[in-house]
This record gives structure tokens, sequence and C-alpha cells, in this order.
């Protein structure tokens, strides 16, 4: 009698299992998840299967795609297309990954401060963040990158600077919905300090909607180094697909597929994260979660 | 032996928008180790905020003792810094909450949960505080803890819930537990099983419980002693073996008198319950010097509405505030 009471009924998920259950319900996310994982494989180990040097002149100029042995053509200096793609995907993706960490960390700490301790801490960080809402975007990143030099770092972290506040918006709020819950006064009964509440058991509850963001944040985040080094602020000494566009941009008359060749790549890229954010959306939303 | 916990005119103001508001007037209370003290009466009465205030959490900028004292231990907690009351919480006083569907959280296993909370007193090990983990839930008596104690809130019951929330609350070895309506989410069955655990527990490591809850029934089986509260003010204070035989408030009278087990000896001619009619007066009206419950009141004279009545003390330690307590 009492093994069958112990015995649950239904093998009951761990939240991550969960989790893929409901993703896997979002075929168009599944789907992107795949080409997502191509890109970052090809990223990844592209350089090594196909080791030309993106900087080196192979060929004629503005060789056509398909012909003369250079499957995606050549650019304007003559250099290999393929190579420049392949090698700009890991700069490109580096760069979002890393500027997305970038505004994750400031605004999970800005929005998790203003929201945990309410009061004039909240009143100073939030003002501060709505300063920075109301900056142009670009122009302040170009502004820094103008002043501190066009280094894979600087830019990066240009990018973090001016596109965090989405983040702590959404951290604060989700803070101030969580703060209130019994099981956070339960830990805060049962001895927990302020550093364990809002890291150890606030922030895990908060953190689906931040997972989204960050997700969808990757994406912008590869689209706004593009815009940047279309503009020329980038790094000469490395490839991006932004850069690639940017300096083939003269002959987008001539040769429109120098330009439309990384303009599908970036579109693909942006699209795929975007499509898993929404996945990551089904997947974490505790309103579509069916128990 | 001195009390392990001495309340002495404790008063705690809320501030509201109609000014400041006493949700505690002049409250005292000794409370020995290994006693259960139990706090009745309806809501907003002020139950839960004296046990905030012994826990040090009222309600940041809105809530603060504004007078007296809780000696705890030979401390007096409302001196206390805030670290040394977040030593004290959880370690020596630990509380048990009302939800026990909302209390855990959902994103850790109930193991985890209780490990954390050994922790962050003790210099464990994280395999130390995790076997320990274990042992507690075996000790609330959840079937197969070993199992259980991977598992996460939403995968549990109420009641194994409630029992891992005690779990939690044991898990240093407070000397003081304040149950906060620990079975009000429950059904009755379940009821008196964390009657039964709660007792059992506190036999065995002989902690002082505070038991705040609206039933009368819970009362009588579990507390020693038990305070009736009214309005923010103490109405009645004494063994609850003498208050249930002879309640000296119209107030605990009226609350005896709901509760039908208490009343009829399963005699053929059940009476009808009676209730207390009328409501709590708002927060605006506490503190004010009359009798706060003269409005819903069959004894009210004129003295009731002039001044707020005196403790009088009967035998056994009973205590009644009320001008007419010793014609009831």
């Amino acid at each position: 009698m009492s093994d069958l009471m112990q015995e649950p009924i239904e093998q009951a998920q761990s939240p991550l299992a969960e989790a893929w259950g409901m993703f896997k319900r979002n075929h168009a996310a599944v789907a992107a998840l795949g080409v997502l994982a191509l890109i970052v494989l090809g990223a990844i180990f592209g350089p090594y299967i196909y080791p030309t040097d993106p900087f080196e002149m192979v060929w004629a100029p503005f060789s056509p795609p398909g012909q003369e042995g250079y499957l995606l053509g050549t650019d304007y200096l003559g250099r290999d297309l393929l190579a420049m793609i392949i090698n700009g995907a890991r700069v490109s993706l580096m760069i979002g990954l890393a500027a997305a960490v970038v505004s994750i960390f400031i605004g999970v700490t800005v929005g998790a401060l203003a929201g945990f301790y309410r009061g004039w801490v909240e009143e100073v960080l939030m003002r501060i963040t709505e300063f920075f809402q109301v900056l142009p975007t670009l122009l302040f990143s170009m502004v820094l990158v103008a002043l501190f030099g066009a280094s894979l770092p600087m830019i990066t972290f240009a990018i973090g600077v001016v596109s965090w506040t989405a983040v702590a918006r959404i951290t604060r709020s989700e803070f101030l919905r969580i703060r209130e819950l019994e099981y956070v006064k339960a830990s805060r009964a049962s001895g927990a300090s302020n550093r364990k509440l809002m890291f150890g058991v606030i922030l895990p509850n908060a953190l689906p909607p931040i997972i989204v963001q960050s997700a969808l944040m990757v994406g912008s985040a590869i689209l706004f180094e593009a815009g940047l080094s279309f503009l020329g602020l980038t790094d000469p000494n490395v490839v991006s697909w932004g850069q690639i566009i940017g300096s083939n941009r003269q002959y987008i008359l001539d040769a429109g597929y120098t330009v439309t060749i990384p303009g599908i790549a970036i579109f693909v890229t942006v699209l795929a994260i975007s499509l898993v954010g929404d996945g990551l959306n089904d997947a974490l939303n505790p309103k579509l979660r069916q128990r | 032996m001195a009390p392990l916990l001495t309340v002495e005119n404790l008063r705690i103001e809320l501030t509201t928008r109609d000014g400041v508001a006493p949700v505690i007037d002049d409250l005292s209370l000794n409370l020995n180790a290994g006693e259960t003290l139990s706090f009745v009466g309806e809501s907003g009465c002020g139950k839960s905020m004296t046990a905030l205030a012994l826990m040090g959490l009222l309600p940041e900028k809105v809530g603060r003792v504004a007078a007296g004292k809780i000696i705890f231990d030979g401390e007096d907690l409302t001196q206390a810094s805030p670290q040394r009351l977040r030593e004290i919480r959880g370690n020596d006083i630990s509380m048990i909450f009302q939800e026990p569907m909302t209390s855990l959280n959902p994103v850790f296993s109930v193991g985890e949960q209780i490990a954390e909370a050994i922790r962050a007193h003790q210099n464990l090990s994280r395999k130390a505080a995790w076997d320990k983990a274990v042992e507690l839930l075996d000790a609330v008596r959840i079937p197969n803890p070993k199992g259980r104690a991977v598992d996460y809130p939403f995968q549990m019951s109420g009641g194994q819930r409630q029992r891992a929330m005690i779990a939690m609350a044991l898990a240093c070895e407070p000397k003081l537990l304040i149950a906060d309506e620990p079975t009000t989410a429950l059904d009755v069955t379940v009821q008196a099983q964390i009657f039964d655990l709660l007792t059992d527990l506190q036999k065995q490591s002989g902690a002082a419980i505070i038991l705040i809850t609206h039933d009368m029934g819970a009362v009588a089986e579990m507390a020693r002693d038990v305070i009736v509260m009214y309005a923010g003010r103490k109405a009645e204070y004494g063994p609850v073996d003498a208050i249930i035989e002879h309640p000296r408030h119209p107030y605990t009278q009226g609350l005896i008198s709901c509760v039908p087990h208490i009343v009829s000896d399963m005699s053929e001619e059940r009476p009808d319950l009676v209730e207390v009619p009328g409501i709590v007066p708002s927060l605006k009206d506490f503190g004010r010097d009359e009798c706060l419950f003269a409005s819903r009141c069959a004894h009210r004279t004129e003295q009731c509405l002039a001044e707020r009545p005196p403790e009088k003390p009967f035998a056994g330690g009973q205590l009644a505030d009320c001008w007419h307590a010793e014609e009831l």
C-alpha cells in the first residue's frame, strides 16, 4: 500500500526537460536552432576546412560567384569572398555574444539593485537607465569608438553600453514582482543575506525573460556591429560581415553580390537567432506552459 | 529560570495614508522554552505583525517598533543590529508560513533549499548539508526522503510542502519556532497530521512554538497559553484551559462559541452557532482611548466608550482587558 503511494503516477519532468519539450513544439525555432548550429560550427571549424587567407589577393577583382573556381567570387581587391564570410562569421558572432554579455551584465546588475532595494537606489539607477535610453544609440557608440579607437574590445563595449537598458528594465520589473513573493520572505526569514536573496533566490526566478531578451540581444548586437563597420568604424585588421559590406559599398551597382552575400549571411544569422529567441520565449514563459 | 522570550509593552506603528496607526498596542507576554503560546484573532488584528516584529522583518519604512522590548534569550531584539538579526533569523528563531504552495522557491529542489538554509548558518560542506536535509525530510515523515529531496516543490502535495517547510524551519534547531497559520491552506485531515508533527518535534527538540491561528480548535489542542488579540490589543491572555473554561472577555466568548465541537457535547439538541456581529474597526481607529471591541459588544456601557479597559488578573494567571470581566 505504502509502495503504491510513493510511486508517482507519471514521471515528473525536470524544469529543463519540460522547457525543451515546449521548445520542440515551435518548429520554426527548432529549424532555426539547426541553422544557427551550422553557422556556429562553420565559424569554429570553417577556417580549418577552407584555409584560404581572407586578406590575400587570390584572383582578379570582381570575379562573379561560381566562376574561376571561387564559390562566392572575389571582392574589389580580388580577395576570396567565401574565406571572408567564414572568417567574418567568427568576428560577427563573437562581437554579438560578447556585446550581449556586456549588456546583460550591466543590465542585470542595475535592474537587480534597483528592483531589490527600491527607494533612492531605484530612483537614481532608473534615471540613469532613462538617460541611456534617450541617447541616440548608434551616434553614441560611434562617438565611443571614434574616441577610444576601433579595436574589437572597444566596439564590443560600445555596443554593450548602449543596449543594456532593456535588460535593466526587464530585470527590475521581475525583481519588483518576485521580491514580494512568499518564498522570498521565507528565505529572508531563514536568515538569507541581501546578496543571497538577490542572486540566489530572486534572480534564478527572474531568468526566463532575461534569457529571451539576451538571445534577441545577440542578434541586434550583430546588426549593430554591421552598422558600425559599414560606417567604417571597425578594426581594419579583422574581417567581419559588416566590414565586407562597408568596404564594397562603392561597387554595389557593378558587383552587387559583394554586398548581397554578406548581407544574406547577416540576415540569416539574425533571423535564426530571433526565431530561437521566440522558441525560448515559448519554452520559458510560464503563462504558455501547461502543467 | 528566565523565560526564553519576554515581550514588554510592545507597540508597533504602521504609517498609513491616514497617519500612524498602532497595529500592536501595549503587548506583553512571556514564553518559556518547550512551551507553546498561541495567538488567536481575526484577520488584521496584528497577529502576523507580532511575528514579523519578533523576526525583525517589519515592512521597511512603513512599520516600526515604537516602544517596548522584545527580549529573546537575554538579548533585546529591538536594539539588535540588522546583521545580528540576520544571524538570529533561521538559526535561533525560524518561521513557517501560511502558504506552503508559494513559500518554497520553485526553481530549486526541496533538498537544495533545506541544505541552503543549513549552510546559511552552519559551516558544513555541501554533501553534509545535503545529508542533513535528507535526515530532516525523514524527521518530518516524508516517505522515501532520499528520493524526494531531489524533487521540485511543484512535484509535492500541499501537505508535503508544508512538511518540507517545517523541515527547513527546523534545520538549525531553533529555540523558537513561529508558525503563522501553518495549516490554513491545508485540508482538515492534513491539518491534524501537521499539528501532531509539530507537537512531536517540539517534544524532541525542546523548542518553544508561537502558533498564530484563528482556529480555536487548534489552540485547544496545541497550546498551553493563548493570547486573544483584537484590533492590535490583547483582549485576553492566560492558560488555554482556564480561558476556554471561563472566557472573561466578550470577544473570546464570541470566538469560542463560533466553534461547534467545543460548545456542544454531542447532545441531541444542537444550539445555533453564534457569530460575532460587526467587523474589526479600520486601522485609523486603532489606538483610541476606548474599548475597541465596544462597537460589537453586547455588554457595552458608557465606560467602555470613555476609556480603554485596564488589564484585570484572575485566578490561574488569566488576564482580561475588559471593564466587565468580573461579571462575565
